[in-house]
């Protein structure tokens, strides 16, 4: 849906993403981004309303592993708090919610992810159909693979164009000091490599990581309050598709284009974004969300400049970093408009589609007309 | 006291492993008993597609659907990866293709392995046709996987068309001989490598040295025991090392007279609440040394240690006068 109430992305924060912590308990790895993203509005942990994280305790093996999180953010005496078993982006969007209906006018979301402990693609195994599907322990790099074959066979992309989205995603990580992988060898030398599960490389999958990430929503005069150049969230939906993989088009995504159509994306008065966050584990699936999200292969749109989720892959907080990194792109003037997408499940299951916006040209406050004249091109508040 | 020099964190395998028990619905039921009996199901949505394999509801409406349907055994590949090292649990121990398979008569596709030399081997569009497994029991593994097959859709079993013309499904009332199938168990088993974290680490290892390390917080100098690395009142993390006890108070207890499946220890015992001497609050661990109707609040004890544990075995009264009431209440 569309906002009824103006609310707002007022900080972001995530860790510097690894392939494995060390020796970090979740609490542990996450205490730093909590303080971050708060220091960032210069609030104290106990004047936030609403609190939601994103976790799952199979990443680790480790129960109630959210429970043990709540410490780091200072949930005694009791907060008002809850908990999705779900990407962070889906806390946001309950935290988004929480503010709509103006039970809450800051909201602190969270959401990490410690992969490092267990094997991510069988631990992914255990989410899927248990009737038919999970007996047989197909791994989520089969999945996708499958997915990427379909892609391959429908002529909608190939081998070389996917390495090419593998490198030009890495290649703009150099610019992102928390990602992962930062750079790329060229496509060519990257096709030279074995496949990891035809046609999918390994230049094509995300890597495995442990991160968290943290964003701090409000509402209207509460946002202009805690930040100079609030990202708007202009409208968010998330969609999801049939629950049996045969029955899907893989090729296409029409939860996607629903939540995004749901969001707003496709105003024609507001044109296209110039900025697309998608979460896409693999290259496969940035050519299905492209064109569920009508972002073509033009370049009206930056897709993915923070590297994305090849570049880092913290699962539970890599969509919710999504919607992070384009908030962040617009708080800095670089965007006016952008697109945030999540995903949850095999070859895209479920998704999240949020619009976010600059604070319009000419509004009536000094900080949005400070907004403006950065997105104009100025360079802004010399800070 | 000095935050303790950083130390490598302690790690241990951990198996999680737990048998899932699931109750089926009338149509997984039909299937999975049909599997067993050699036979593919699929149900007819509300849009006449023939879903195979089925659900219980109409993935486009959410509609009930309960039309059942006979489909061939061999089918056509629609897509397919290669999987070149197979692991725990997947059909098939050498290198497979994963395939979604549409068999003949159905409308959707069932993800299976393929057991095929090379992926030079498989292609979209390719044929394929059911490997039975030699013992069944009414699981998707009953499929043991598909292999090659030579033959257009449309052969003696599904009711021919002509070479290359769709298969027909039959209806089936889904009744077959023996038992219908009505759950299935299946084993979960992941492995992982679990870490405490840094602050556990510090107290673990300070507790195999006889030594109880708790943290305190920056904030409210609370004294955490065990510590897990944050102050869950301030939010913030706990960084100063504190050795408290060895003594304590017992600040509540239980008298426990069920005895524990694998525990060694003879009931009636007591198990209590024990704020050790400079901790912000109680841990917890069995009383004894003395009878156990007489353990009561304010106790003083300490830790009694088995040869070469890295843990109180228990704690056992220190023969001091009780500690007053004034002095734990805060920590009840």
């Amino acid at each position: 849906m569309t906002s009824p109430r103006e609310v707002a992305v007022v900080a972001f924060a995530q860790t510097d993403h690894v392939r494995a912590t060390d020796g970090l308990s979740e609490v542990e790895m996450l205490l730093p981004v909590l303080r971050d993203v708060l220091g960032q509005t210069g609030m104290a942990a106990g004047e936030i309303d609403f609190t939601c994280s994103g976790s799952s305790d199979y990443l680790a093996g480790r129960a109630f592993s959210f429970t043990m999180a709540l410490d780091g953010v200072g949930a005694w005496p009791p907060i008002s708090e809850s908990h999705v078993e779900m990407d962070g982006a889906w806390a946001l969007y309950e935290a988004w919610v929480k503010i709509l209906t103006g039970e809450a006018e800051t909201a602190l979301v969270y959401s990490f992810g410690k992969s490092s402990a267990g094997d991510l693609p069988e631990v992914l195994t255990r989410q899927l159909d248990p009737y038919y599907v999970a007996p047989l322990w197909p791994d989520s790099v089969s999945l996708a693979a499958l997915q990427a074959r379909a892609l391959i066979d429908a002529g909608d992309t190939d081998e070389r164009a996917l390495a090419g989205i593998a490198a030009r995603s890495r290649e703009s990580a150099r610019d992102n000091s928390h990602a992962q992988l930062r750079g790329s060898e060229p496509v060519d030398t990257l096709l030279r490599g074995d496949h990891l599960a035809q046609p999918l490389h390994t230049h094509d999958v995300a890597p495995v990581t442990d991160g968290a990430a943290a964003v701090v929503l409000a509402a209207g005069d509460t946002a202009r309050r805690l930040s100079d150049n609030p990202a708007w969230i202009r409208g968010m939906d998330h969609r999801i598709e049939a629950h049996s993989l045969g029955v899907r088009d893989l090729t296409d995504s029409p939860s996607t284009r629903l939540a995004a159509e749901r969001a707003g994306l496709f105003d024609e008065a507001a044109g296209p974004p110039d900025t697309a966050e998608l979460h896409a584990p693999f290259t496969s699936q940035e050519v299905v969300l492209r064109k569920a999200l009508r972002l073509g292969d033009g370049d009206h749109t930056a897709v993915n400049p923070s590297g994305g989720a090849l570049a880092a892959n913290p699962v539970m907080a890599a969509g919710l970093i999504r919607i992070g990194e384009a908030a962040a792109r617009i708080s800095a003037g670089a965007s006016r408009r952008a697109v945030a997408h999540a995903t949850s499940g095999p070859c895209l299951q479920q998704n999240l589609v949020a619009v976010l916006e600059a604070t319009p040209a000419g509004a009536a406050t000094g900080t949005a007309a400070g907004t403006a004249a950065a997105a104009d091109g100025s360079e802004g508040d010399p800070e | 006291m000095n935050p303790a020099p950083a130390q490598e964190a302690l790690h241990a395998p951990l198996v999680v492993e737990f048998p899932f028990t699931r109750s089926l619905g009338p149509v997984q039921s039909a299937f999975l008993t049909g599997l067993r009996e050699r036979t593919v199901l699929g149900v007819r949505a509300g849009d006449g597609r023939v879903l195979v394999p089925p659900a219980e509801y109409d993935p486009v409406t959410a509609e009930e659907i309960r039309d059942l349907a006979e489909v061939g055994q061999t089918g056509t590949v629609t897509t397919w990866s290669w999987n070149p090292a197979p692991r725990r649990g997947q059909p098939l121990a050498r290198p497979f293709a994963w395939v979604l398979v549409r068999l003949d008569g159905a409308d959707s596709a069932l993800l299976h392995a393929l057991d095929a030399p090379g992926p030079d081997a498989v292609r979209t569009g390719m044929r394929v046709r059911i490997r039975w497994a030699a013992e069944r029991k009414g699981e998707i593994t009953d499929i043991a996987c598909f292999e090659p097959h030579e033959g257009p859709e449309g052969g003696a079993e599904a009711g021919a068309d002509g070479p290359g013309e769709r298969a027909q499904p039959r209806a089936h009332d889904g009744q077959f001989p023996g038992e219908a199938v009505t759950g299935i168990t299946a084993p979960a088993r992941l492995d992982y490598v679990y870490t405490p974290g840094r602050a556990q680490t510090r107290y673990l290892n300070a507790l195999a040295g006889h030594h109880t390390l708790g943290e305190r917080c920056p904030e409210c100098r609370k004294v955490y025991v065990p510590p897990r690395g944050a102050c869950p009142t301030c939010g913030v993390a706990t960084d100063e090392q504190v050795e408290v006890g060895p003594s304590g108070t017992v600040t509540s207890f239980c008298i426990v007279n069920i005895k524990a499946k694998n525990l060694d220890i003879e009931v009636p015992y007591v198990y209590g609440h024990i704020a050790l001497d400079g901790a912000g609050l109680a841990l917890h661990g069995r009383i004894a040394g003395l009878p156990y109707d007489q353990v009561r609040m304010g106790l003083r004890v300490e830790p009694v240690w088995a040869e070469g544990g890295r843990y109180p075995d228990h704690y056992r009264p220190t023969g001091e006068p009780d500690a007053d009431y004034d002095t734990y209440k805060e920590l009840l």
